[in-house]
């Protein structure tokens, strides 16, 4: 027999109502507009849109301002959100080379075409709380040096050239690429898919899963061949036009690591490769990625899988923070009925412990699982 | 008839130019470009503004395989000019009026009479902001450009 048992309808009611009035704080504190978030917090609006898996800046914001600064939860509301929407199609792939640079780094080589463009970074800061930030003192306009407008090739183009890294990635030309908001996970995947999930993946579980590569957990070797952060165009090939229509640009950030050598007798060495591709301003995150997307190659390099990192299902199965805590919050829910039958188990099993003490131990623990 | 199909090709090019400066174009600019134009806003809709999502797709390392990266909101729009000249537009984000002035200057862009205007008083302003906010991005970026030095140490 199920009872269902209602109530409660006013205290939500109520509830909801209290987060409202929470959320906006004191009234005498101006209201935050959402362009002052889009422009302020642009990182965390990154964040957002990255791991919501959805580039529309005001959105992300809102999401921001809605969830009072939680950020799982607005990412939460923005996947929500974009199961509204109609889907028009799949953009031409973004050309990166092509991209409007606003930083550039590489790790490997010192003197680079296009040179090392440090960018709005936070590196090098001294990471000193600074009062005149609180202050809200004026702020001085960047500095300018002329610039060509040269399209800025790729750290990995220059260790191509002599072969001595893989090239970028190939799959066989006749499948469809494949898309995990379509089709069910299933493991083992193509890489495709893989950096799919990693691109809209918890960036802190991806930190760590790539720290943990570092600290030996399915060692890598990894080098930053290049970071670039900066805008690349996109495109989409509609029936109603004979060309790919502009779209407009999105912000990306890109990590192309470089990792230590794999060879056979057929193929001499060569150094390997893990790539990061993210929304917005993602340092942190991209190169997560990369070191991610390296580690869980593992199998189509002939490694042992030894380590988390490398497992597969293992990382994909949680690295989304959405379906985390889906199903970490939800035990928070009811669970009154499920409880009660647990209690009845537990007298039970007690109750037959007093009666036969020696047996009952090793039963008392099986029954338990 | 070799020369018209060259002809074709280099409008339809010139067509898509148009299309990248409108999606680039901020929105406010756009409609007021438009209010100081005296280009007429008025058309039918055929379909739209209505916003739907694309799918960002990259490449493995950067030239390889395509995979899905994430979506991105677009909106999206038809018209057709009193004149029978129909326009479309998609344009990043979900701004209606912006898709829908959109699509009335790509109608218009294809009127010959009336191409000059819409490159005259929207195209070549957006393309103007468009280049001077990149040139701005590119030098402060380019100031942030590192200069190694090397030091030398001992007597020769």
């Amino acid at each position: 027999m199920y009872v269902a048992v209602k109530g409660g309808e006013a205290a939500i009611r109520n509830a909801h109502r209290l987060l409202a009035d929470r959320r906006r704080g004191n009234r005498d504190v101006p209201a935050l507009r959402l362009d002052q978030i889009v422009e302020q917090l642009s990182l965390g609006v990154d964040r957002v849109m990255a791991e919501g898996s959805l580039y529309d800046r005001e959105l992300a914001a809102l999401a921001i301002v809605q969830s009072r600064g939680d950020l799982i939860e607005a990412i939460f509301l923005v996947r929500a959100y974009r199961t509204t929407l109609p889907r028009f199609g799949y953009t031409r792939p973004v050309d990166t080379a092509a991209m409007l640079v606003e930083r550039r780094i590489s790790a490997t080589y010192k003197d680079l075409p296009g040179g090392q463009l440090l960018g709005p970074t936070f590196d090098y800061t001294h990471r000193l709380l600074d009062p005149e930030l609180a202050a809200g003192g004026a702020v001085e306009t960047p500095a300018q040096r002329p610039a060509d407008a040269e399209r800025m090739s790729r750290v990995s183009e220059i260790l191509a050239g002599e072969g001595l890294i893989e090239p970028d990635g190939e799959l066989p030309v006749d499948r469809d690429v494949a898309d995990i908001t379509r089709e069910p996970l299933e493991f083992p995947m193509e890489r495709d898919a893989r950096l799919q999930a990693l691109a809209r993946g918890d960036e802190g579980f991806l930190l760590a899963l790539g720290y943990s590569t570092q600290r030996g957990y399915g060692r890598t070797h990894p080098f930053v061949g290049e970071i670039r952060i900066g805008e690349v165009e996109l495109e989409l090939d509609v029936p109603e036009l004979p060309f790919a229509v502009p779209l407009g640009r999105v912000r990306v950030t890109e990590c192309q690591m470089v990792n230590q050598f794999k060879g056979s007798a057929k193929a001499p060495p060569q150094f390997t490769r893990g790539y990061g591709l993210v929304f917005g301003q993602a340092e942190r995150k991209a190169m997560a990625m990369s070191l991610c997307d390296r580690a869980l190659r593992a199998r189509e390099f002939g490694e042992d899988v030894v380590a988390p990192a490398q497992d597969e299902e293992f990382v994909v199965s949680h690295l989304d923070n959405v379906q985390s805590t889906g199903f970490v919050e939800h035990l928070k829910l009811p669970h009154y009925v499920d409880f009660q039958a647990e209690l009845d188990l537990v007298r039970r099993m007690r109750a037959e412990h007093g009666r036969t003490p020696a047996v009952g131990a090793a039963e008392t623990k099986e029954a338990a699982e | 008839m070799k020369g018209g199909r060259r002809g074709e090709r280099q409008e339809e090019e010139q067509r898509k130019a148009a299309m990248a400066a409108l999606a680039a174009a901020p929105a406010h600019l756009l409609s007021d470009l438009w209010a100081a134009s005296g280009l007429p806003d008025e058309a039918e809709p055929v379909r739209g503004p209505e916003t739907g999502l694309v799918t960002i797709r990259g490449r493995i390392g950067g030239g390889g395989a395509p995979f899905n990266v994430g979506e991105a909101t677009v909106t999206r729009a038809t018209v057709r000019l009193p004149t029978g000249e129909v326009g479309h537009a998609y344009v990043l984000g979900r701004d209606r009026e912006k898709a829908r002035l959109s699509a009335i200057a790509d109608a218009l862009w294809q009127d010959p009479k009336r191409r000059g205007q819409v490159e005259a008083r929207l195209l070549e302003p957006l393309r103007a902001r468009l280049a001077d906010a990149d040139r701005r991005r590119r030098e402060e970026t380019a100031a942030t450009k590192v200069d190694f030095f090397t030091m030398v140490r001992g007597e020769d």
